[in-house]
C-alpha cells in the first residue's frame, strides 16, 4: 500500500506541472496587455513600457513562466493589482463557503441517490424502477438556474421557511449559516443525484447477478447485509469516480448557484476577476481549481484501493 | 434406505420464461435422500442439475416458476416464509458452488465471509467466531489459518478457495450439503483432494450430501445412490454399485463410455455422445434421448417412457428398451 501511494503521488508531478503551464498560458495569451489594463487607455507609451519592464512582461514567455512557477512553489501566487489582496488570501477567504456548499450538496445527492439506486436494482425492471429511472432522467435535464428559481419560489417565497439569498458565517450563527446553505445545496444535489443513482443502479444490477451474491443468500444472511455489505461495496467504484469528479468540480465553486444565492464563494471570486480583468487573481484561482481537481482524482484512486483489495495488491 | 428421509423432492418442475418461449429446465423430478446418505446427480451441461439444486435451496432466478414440493425435515421449502427459509439456509442446508473464483466475495476477507455465517446462525461472540473460523480452515486443510482469515480471496489459489467455500458450508454443521460441481473449475490434481475432503467431512459429520457432477467417475465410490439426469428429467436411479454393475438406460451407458480410459491404446477415438441435448424450449414428444439413442425404436419417438421400478425395487429407469433386458418388459 505505501508503494502504491508513492507511485500515484509521483504521477501527480507531471500532471500538476502541465496544469500550471496551461493555466499560465491561458492567462498570458488572453488578448490585452496587462500593463494597459492597469494603467487604463490614457497611459503614455513610456509609462506602459516602464510598467512592462517592472512586471517582467518584456521578458520571453518561458522565462516569465519559470519565475511565476518559482514564486508559486514558494507560496506566492501574486497579488491583485485592484484590491491589493494576495491570491492566497482571496482564495482562503472564499474557500470555506465553496467547500461547505460542495459538502452539503454531495451529502444530499448521495442521500437521495444511493437508497433509490439500491431500491431500483433490487426490483430492476419493475414499475417502480422504470418510474424512478425515468424521473432521474427528467431531473437530469433540469438546469440548475431553473431548479434554483423553483426552490426559491417554493421555500422562500411561498412557504417562507428559508432565506432566498445571503450568507451568514458559521462562526456567527451556525443555524443561520446552515439555513442559507440549504437551498443552494439542494439545487446542486437535485442536478447530481440522477447521475449517481443511474451509475450505482446499473453496477448494482450487474453485481446482484454474481455468484457471490447467490452464495451470500445460500449462507442465509439477512437481505440488508447482502445488499449493503456484499453488493454495495463492489458496486461503488463508478459511484466513487463520479462523486470524486463532482467534488473536484465543486471545489472551484459554482458560478451560477453562488451568483443566484449571493454566496461569496470561489465561483463568484472567479466571475468578479473576469469582469474586472484581474488577471493575477484569475490565473491564481484557475490554478487552484485545477489543482483541486487533480488532487481529488488522486483521492479517488486511493479510494479504489480501499474498496477493492485486488487494486491494492496490484492484481487488477 | 434405512435412515429416515431427510430431503424429498416431489414432482418438482422449474419453468423459465425466455424470449424464445417457456424453457422447462427441470421436469417432474422425484428424489429422496436419507440423513447421512450421499446422492450423486449426474448429467451433461444444461440437463438441469444446477437448476435442481437451486430449486431445492429456493434460490432460483426471480422469473423462474417452481412447482412441486421440496420436503426437508418435515417442512415444504417451497411454501416456507422467506425469513424461515433464510434461517435454514447456511444453517441446515449448505451449498458449495462450482467456481470458487466467483463464489467468494472479492472485496471481503476470508475471515469476514466465514465469521458472518457463524454469527448469523449461531450465538457466537466475535472472539469465539474467529477462533472457530480458524479451526474450520484448519479442518479443511488450509495451513496457517489465522493469517488466511485476514486475506482476500484473490490471494489464494483455486483449490484453496474451494476449501474456504467448503469451510463456510460446513461452518454451522448442516444436515444437508449440496455440492454443485465442486471440482469442475479446479486443476485435475486438486480435484481428487477436494472430493476426498468432502467425502471425509460428510462421513465425520454424518451429514447428507448431494454431489452434482457431469462425471460418472466422480460419483463412483463416493456416493450411496446415483440419479442420472437428461433434459431436465431423472432417467435412471439406482444404488451406486448396482448402477455400475447393471446400468439399464442407454444414456447412462453412453455417459460412461464417454469417460477416457487410462488403459485405452493411444489415439483411440473417444465414443462421445453424438448430437446435442434437445432444445428445452421445444419439448420432444417421445423419449427425449431418442434422437441420440442407438437403440431407439419407433415407440421411443412416439411415447415418453416414465421412470419406473423394474425387476429391483431400488433401481428405476425410464426406457422402453433397457440394456441387458429383453425389449418391452419394463415401463
Amino acid at each position: 500500500m505505501p508503494g502504491f501511494v508513492a507511485q500515484r503521488l509521483l504521477y501527480l508531478v507531471p500532471v500538476l506541472l502541465a496544469v500550471s503551464l496551461l493555466t499560465f498560458l491561458i492567462a498570458s495569451l488572453l488578448p490585452g496587455d496587462l500593463a494597459y489594463v492597469i494603467l487604463g487607455d490614457q497611459a503614455t507609451p513610456d509609462k506602459v513600457a516602464a510598467l512592462r519592464h517592472d512586471m517582467g512582461l518584456d521578458q520571453p514567455i518561458w522565462w516569465r513562466y519559470l519565475s511565476w512557477l518559482g514564486n508559486v512553489l514558494q507560496g506566492d501566487f501574486g497579488r491583485s493589482f485592484r484590491t491589493g489582496q494576495t491570491v492566497l488570501q482571496a482564495v482562503m477567504e472564499r474557500l470555506p463557503v465553496s467547500l461547505e456548499l460542495m459538502l452539503l450538496a454531495q451529502l444530499g445527492a448521495l442521500a437521495i441517490g444511493i437508497p433509490l439506486a439500491i431500491a431500483c436494482a433490487v426490483r430492476s425492471g419493475s414499475a417502480f424502477d422504470r418510474f424512478m429511472t425515468g424521473s432521474a432522467f427528467s431531473m437530469l435535464s433540469v438546469p440548475a438556474f431553473l431548479s434554483a428559481i423553483l426552490l426559491i419560489y417554493l421555500f422562500a417565497v411561498e412557504l417562507r421557511w428559508l432565506p432566498a439569498t445571503g450568507y451568514v458565517p458559521f462562526s456567527e450563527d451556525p443555524v443561520g449559516n446552515l439555513r442559507c446553505f440549504l437551498l443552494p445545496a439542494l439545487t446542486l444535489a437535485l442536478g447530481e443525484w440522477p447521475v449517481l443513482m443511474r451509475v450505482l443502479r446499473s453496477d448494482m444490477i450487474a453485481t446482484l447477478q454474481e455468484d457471490y451474491i447467490a452464495m451470500a443468500r445460500a449462507k442465509g444472511l439477512k437481505p440488508s447485509r447482502i445488499l449493503l455489505v456484499h453488493a454495495l461495496k463492489p458496486s461503488s467504484l463508478t459511484l466513487v469516480t463520479v462523486t470524486g469528479i463532482n467534488i473536484g468540480r465543486l471545489i472551484g465553486g459554482t458560478v451560477i448557484v453562488e451568483s443566484i444565492f449571493a454566496l461569496p464563494g470561489i465561483g463568484r471570486l472567479l466571475l468578479g476577476a473576469i469582469f474586472t480583468r484581474d488577471l493575477i487573481i484569475l490565473q491564481g484561482v484557475v490554478l487552484f481549481v485545477a489543482c483541486g481537481y487533480v488532487l481529488m482524482n488522486f483521492v479517488v484512486d486511493m479510494l479504489y484501493a480501499v474498496l477493492d483489495p485486488r487494486i491494492r495488491h496490484g492484481h487488477a | 434406505m434405512s435412515d429416515p428421509v431427510l430431503l424429498s423432492v416431489e414432482g418438482v418442475a422449474v419453468d423459465l420464461p425466455t424470449p424464445r418461449g417457456n424453457l422447462r429446465a427441470v421436469d417432474q423430478v422425484d428424489l429422496r435422500i436419507g440423513a447421512g446418505r450421499t446422492l450423486g446427480v449426474v448429467g451433461e451441461s444444461g440437463c438441469g442439475k444446477t437448476m435442481l439444486s437451486r430449486a431445492i435451496l429456493q434460490l432460483l432466478p426471480r422469473k423462474a416458476r417452481l412447482s412441486g414440493r421440496v420436503m426437508f425435515d418435515g417442512q415444504d421449502l417451497v411454501r416456507l416464509e422467506p425469513e424461515q427459509l433464510r434461517k435454514l439456509r447456511g444453517r441446515s442446508i449448505a451449498v458449495v458452488f462450482q467456481d470458487p473464483m466467483t463464489s467468494l466475495n472479492p472485496v471481503l476477507t476470508i475471515g469476514t465471509q466465514l465469521i458472518e455465517t457463524l454469527q448469523e446462525h449461531l450465538e457466537l461472540g466475535a472472539l469465539a467466531a474467529k477462533k472457530r473460523s480458524a479451526e474450520l480452515l484448519a479442518a479443511v486443510g488450509i495451513p496457517a489459518p489465522e493469517q488466511r482469515l485476514m486475506q482476500y480471496p484473490h490471494q489464494l489459489s483455486g483449490g484453496m478457495r474451494q476449501r474456504v467455500a467448503i469451510a463456510i458450508a460446513l461452518s454451522c454443521e448442516p444436515k444437508l450439503l449440496i455440492a454443485d460441481e465442486p471440482t469442475t473449475a479446479l486443476d485435475v490434481t486438486v480435484q481428487a483432494q477436494i472430493l476426498d475432503l468432502l467425502a471425509r467431512e460428510q462421513r465425520r459429520r454424518h451429514m447428507a450430501m448431494i454431489l452434482i457432477t457431469h462425471d460418472l467417475g466422480v460419483v463412483a465410490g463416493r456416493t450411496d445412490e446415483v440419479a442420472v439426469m437428461y433434459a431436465g428429467r431423472v432417467v435412471e436411479r439406482a444404488p451406486t454399485p448396482e448402477l455400475f454393475k447393471r446400468m439399464r438406460m442407454p444414456y447412462t451407458e453412453a455417459l460412461l463410455a464417454a469417460i477416457p480410459k487410462i488403459d485405452a491404446a493411444p489415439h483411440t477415438p473417444l465414443p462421445a455422445i453424438s448430437g446435442r441435448p434437445p432444445d428445452p424450449t421445444r419439448p420432444i414428444q417421445g423419449c427425449s434421448f431418442s434422437p441420440r439413442c442407438r437403440y431407439a425404436a419407433s415407440r421411443c419417438f412416439r411415447e415418453k417412457p416414465l421412470l419406473a421400478d423394474a425387476d429391483r425395487l431400488d433401481h428405476q429407469y425410464a426406457c422402453f428398451h433397457p440394456i441387458q433386458v429383453a425389449a418391452g418388459i419394463c415401463a
